[in-house]
């Protein structure tokens, strides 16, 4: 990798001074920008970590029952801290990545990459999930912007994520065989209101609603209804684990399966 | 005799150190002074060098030195091993290899030049400051398209891609044409075997040393073969003596082929070092080992088998393009020909075999054998074809295979290879025992109550190795003698060290090896120790590939402990004032026959070496032996393979669920190490059916780059194994009635797991499907039952 020097703020509002530099980068976790610095496909000047910001860091329910993860928060601390309170959260969680990605990612580095193939996105995407930075608060439906592109401005730190838990909700994933990111992933959550369908790793856009089937399901919880949808291969990613037709079909049985299980 | 002798499970010795950290590693030395190389490689796939500009790279941070192609005209480039004749009796077409790119540029990765610096960082930081200007030329990826009329050429000096048009046997061609003509059935079958890129555990490494002093070479590097390294770099490449070059291999972290060939980064950094008068170092990153490391299989085959009416098998026919990559990597043409063509017979009593092979070049990595070498590939479209052959004439696969069994031995095969010892009713026998096929009807019962779709697969193999009879590969167009060597140094208090020309590299040769030299003797294998990797230290060997080392090396080392014993019972007749006939050795005592006089091993060895009562007259002192073993033939171990899956119908995930295999490989040495040998060749015969394929697009920018898109196996896409080598034949032309292991396992099982999943879909209903090509990816079973 290329030199850089590192900031190690203890607080937001050090960390935000710290990324005045042209060529900061704020760094979570590291597992994507890491191997990215190892490849020498990023040059940074200095890189700022979040991980040491105490605020950031921890698990807990606000007023309105709404689950609250700071941004600096491992998975593996999502995973254990959510099993009870949002079961479905906690199980997505659980199975990124291997363990050592699990203790260093963290689920405010995941929103802010927004990988195409990140499960993260799909879970807030479909619980309604508050982004929330040192400036302002997202709505999860206009955070994600398409491909590694997201609401977040310059100098903009997630600083946490409010869950809004669903009365049922399930994540499925169907493993890329090398990345063992998702190839597809669906996260449905029914609310007292309506159901929500999101899905990741499949569209060439990143995370999507799947709108028909969020209609169906909304009339009746059952994965019947999805018979005679399909999702649109036009806007699929086609590659060598699989081509646009094959994921718009792993969108319909996956959304299928977490119907069931949810 | 102490325990621990031949047939015992003797822990892995070596494990202590490799599981400790205390191993010894290429990238593990650092010599005093030691600068640092960085390669500058090509990212296109073909083009024109124009200029290489290091003007400003010159000027950073601790840089010493460029290279460029221009530092090595005149310099010998990177030798092939073997040339192959062609069906017109023609050597094959055989392109320069430099070390540096000469002009042109052939693959993505290609090197262009090297940048030294004083630490690697530098080099690297260096390396991207070199200007490189390249016209880009049309690249040639896919074989066929190679050989059109007006493609692009790979060597513009070369009169088409074509390296050589093989056929085997030639006379044979008319005959075979003629059966399958007149066949009562014929199936066909087209396949691809899919490329893969070897990914051993250690990337290579390599660390050129020069003594200006007196003018002595070094070279440690990631070698299977270090005297191979030595000869072919001192005597093609550099123009250095052996007497003036030392090549140590010390703990290899995997090879698998990969690491036999002779690669530019070796040369280099053995050139540079006396260049510049400082030790050189390079040490491949894993992204720059996907575009350098020889890569393995990628044939595209046709393949016929005519059966008679009752199932007797009565001709084959195969036609493959076999992908060479840009330039002949060490020996890349044997693969497909002689280790391919003469296993097409298989288990099986097929009377006319043809085999027709073009080896092609593309601009892609060169490729070379890979765990297997040529015998995976001919033993995949066999038994694949056979498997869909006994589907299309409505005959049990198990049933029809056993009808043409070879069963009477020696048996000579229609390709050229006599095949001495086997009993392939037995391993088939033994193998639907330990995979209890019997139960299958259950077991493929519940699986449906869970929506799963359960096949059985199950095929033979074959395979040459203990590899190889030098007279006979030298007619095949060998350059090399594949004998091997073994030094036995027996100390003056009774241990010995046993210097060898095989090299470990996760095979466990410094444990199963003293343990057939302590079994001769009568001690304990503890006071053996196994020397290698050091051609300073061992006699010249060829060291380990193609399932060898207990075969060839193991001999070796048998017929110099035999020259040891047989001296040591000299010595012991003079001590005990015996007739020589009359000496015994047992248990590590040596007795005078019909007495009660004995004196101990170690009484022996301490006489050699201090000979004061001993007879100087007759014998010299010492105890120190070398033997050099030829094989008369090759070894053949054979099995049966069994895999079971299931398939998610609406998925295309596919489960392996089971995988059974029963060998024959003769006698065995440490039974739980062969067992670890077939586990891991299991893997990765998983690996090339399930998961692994290294993608080149229409440029030639390799797709799977890295462990993202490239699928290495992992502990949880494998079940756990039943393997089985109670079935012993063994082999009858060397001492120790071995045939090796190595390489069974990644031999043996992609057709079973691809017959599996062939077998699961068809019983689940979609009969159109009778092929899908390795890796059998979920995508590509959901395409396949889609139509």
């Amino acid at each position: 990798m290329y030199n850089f020097d590192i900031a190690r703020p203890q607080t937001v509002k050090d960390a935000v001074k710290a990324l005045k530099d042209d060529e900061a980068q704020p760094l979570g976790g590291g597992q994507t920008l890491i191997p990215t610095l190892k490849a020498r496909l990023a040059a940074p000047s200095v890189l700022v970590s979040l991980t040491g910001i105490s605020e950031l860091v921890g698990v807990c329910r606000d007023d309105d029952g709404r689950i609250c993860i700071g941004a600096a928060t491992s998975h593996a601390r999502v995973a254990k801290e959510c099993a009870k309170s949002y079961k479905a959260l906690a199980a997505l969680a659980a199975r990124i990545g291997d363990p050592a990605v699990r203790n260093r990612g963290t689920i405010g580095g995941s929103l802010a990459n927004n990988d195409p193939s990140a499960c993260y996105p799909a879970a807030a995407l479909a619980s309604t999930a508050t982004i929330v930075t040192n400036k302002r608060e997202i709505a999860a439906d206009k955070f994600f912007q398409g491909m590694f592109t997201t609401a977040l401005k310059d100098g903009e730190i997630i600083t946490e994520v409010r869950f809004v838990v669903p009365q049922k909700a399930n994540y499925q994933k169907f493993e890329q065989p090398a990345s063992r990111f998702a190839l597809v992933g669906v996260f449905v959550a029914k609310f007292d209101d309506g159901v929500r369908v999101a899905v990741t790793g499949a569209a060439e856009d990143g995370v999507f609603r799947w709108k028909a089937a969020e209609q169906a399901l909304s009339k009746s919880f059952k994965p019947e209804v999805l018979t005679d949808l399909s999702a649109p291969a036009d806007r699929m990613i086609g590659d060598l684990h699989g081509s646009p037709e094959y994921r718009a079909h792993l969108v319909k049985v996956l959304t299928g399966r977490a119907v069931k299980a949810a | 005799m102490p325990d621990g002798g031949i047939g015992a499970s003797n822990k892995r010795r070596e494990d202590v150190r490799f599981l400790t950290g205390s191993g010894n590693y290429t990238d593990d030395i650092n010599l005093r002074g030691q600068a640092h190389a960085a390669f500058v490689r090509s990212q296109v796939a073909h083009g024109k060098l124009k200029k290489v500009d290091t003007k400003a790279a010159a000027k950073m941070p601790g840089v010493i030195r460029i290279f460029t192609g221009k530092d090595f005209e005149g310099i010998g480039g990177l030798p092939c091993g073997w040339c192959v004749t062609d069906r017109l009796g023609n050597p094959m077409q055989e392109p320069a290899h430099p070390v540096l790119a000469q002009g042109k540029v052939r693959h993505v990765g290609d090197p262009i030049a090297v940048v030294i610096a004083e630490t690697y960082e530098q080099a690297r930081d260096a390396a991207e400051a070199v200007e490189v200007d390249i016209k880009e030329l049309p690249a040639v990826i896919d074989m066929k398209a190679a050989l059109n009329d007006g493609a692009p050429k790979v060597h513009d000096d070369l009169s088409s891609n074509l390296c050589y048009d093989w056929g085997f046997v030639e006379e044979n061609r008319e005959a075979v044409d003629k059966a399958i003509r007149g066949a009562h059935h014929v199936t066909t079958l087209e396949l691809v075997n899919n490329r893969l890129i070897p990914n051993a555990m250690e990337p290579r490494v390599a660390i050129g040393d020069y003594n200006a002093g007196t003018g002595d070479s070094t070279l440690y590097t990631t070698s299977q073969n270090p005297h191979v390294i030595r000869l072919l770099m001192g005597a093609f490449v550099l123009g250095i003596p052996e007497h003036k070059l030392r090549v140590v291999s010390p703990d290899v972290g995997g090879g698998f082929g990969s690491k036999i060939f002779h690669y530019a980064e070796e040369a280099f950094c053995t050139f540079a070092a006396k260049q510049l008068k400082q030790p050189v170092k390079w040490t491949c990153q894993r992204s720059e080992s996907f575009m350098t490391d020889a890569h393995g299989r990628d044939h595209v085959t046709k393949i016929e088998l005519a059966l008679d009416k009752d199932g007797t098998f009565l001709a084959v026919r195969t036609d493959t393009h076999a992908n060479m990559g840009a330039y002949l990597s060490t020996f890349a043409p044997s693969i497909p020909t002689w280790l391919h063509g003469t296993l097409m017979a298989g288990n099986y009593k097929t009377p006319l075999i043809y085999v027709n092979v073009k080896a092609v070049f593309t601009n892609t990595v060169p490729v070379d054998a890979y765990r297997g070498a040529g015998r995976p590939e001919a033993t995949f479209q066999l038994e694949r074809v056979i498997d869909k052959a006994a589907r299309e004439i409505g005959m049990d696969p198990i049933a029809l295979r056993r009808k043409n069994f070879v069963t009477e031995f020696p048996y000579a095969t229609p390709v050229a290879v006599e095949y001495d010892t086997g009993d392939y009713v037995a391993t088939m026998d033994k193998l639907e025992q330990i995979a209890d096929l019997k139960g299958f009807d259950k077991r493929a019962a519940e699986s449906k109550k869970k929506g799963l779709l359960r096949g059985l697969g199950v095929n033979c193999y074959i395979e040459a190795c203990g590899i190889a009879p030098s007279n006979l590969v030298g007619q095949l167009g060998a350059r090399a003698g594949l004998y091997e060597s073994a030094t036995v140094r027996v100390n003056a208090t009774g241990g010995l060290v046993v210097m060898t020309g095989s090299h470990s590299h996760g095979q466990g040769h410094e444990t199963s090896f003293p343990q057939v030299v302590a079994e001769m003797i009568g001690i304990d294998p503890s006071m053996v120790e196994i020397e290698h990797g050091d051609t300073d230290k061992a006699p010249m060997g060829m060291g380990t590939y193609g399932s060898r080392s207990i075969a060839v090396g193991g001999s070796a080392m048998v017929r110099a402990t035999e020259k040891i014993i047989a001296k040591a019972k000299k010595i012991a007749a003079h001590l005990m004032e015996a007739s020589d006939a009359d000496i015994e050795l047992k248990d590590g005592r040596f007795s005078v026959a019909g007495t009660d006089k004995s004196v101990a091993w170690g009484d022996v060895t301490l006489a050699a070496y201090v000979p004061h009562n001993y007879p100087l007259e007759d014998i010299e002192p010492g105890l120190e032996e070398t033997a050099f073993y030829d094989p008369s033939n090759f070894t053949y171990p054979a099995g049966a393979y069994a895999c079971e899956v299931e398939v998610d119908p609406e998925t295309g995930k596919v489960k392996v669920c089971s995988f059974a295999a029963a060998d024959d490989f003769g006698n065995i040495i440490n039974p739980m190490i062969v067992d670890g040998q077939v586990h891991g060749g299991i893997g990765q015969g998983i690996g090339q059916a399930l998961l692994e394929n290294c993608v080149y697009d229409s440029d030639g920018q390799l797709l799977s780059a890295s462990y993202m898109d490239y699928a290495m196996p992992r502990a949880d896409d494998v079940p756990f194994y039943s393997v089985d080598h109670s079935c012993q034949t063994p082999c009858t032309h060397n001492p120790l009635g071995v045939k090796g292991c190595g390489e069974a396992g990644a031999i043996g099982s992609p057709p079973a797991v691809v017959n599996a999943v062939v077998d699961a879909l068809q019983r689940g209903g979609h009969t159109h499907v009778t092929h899908i090509d390795m890796p059998v990816s979920p995508a590509r079973v959901w395409a396949a039952m889609q139509g």
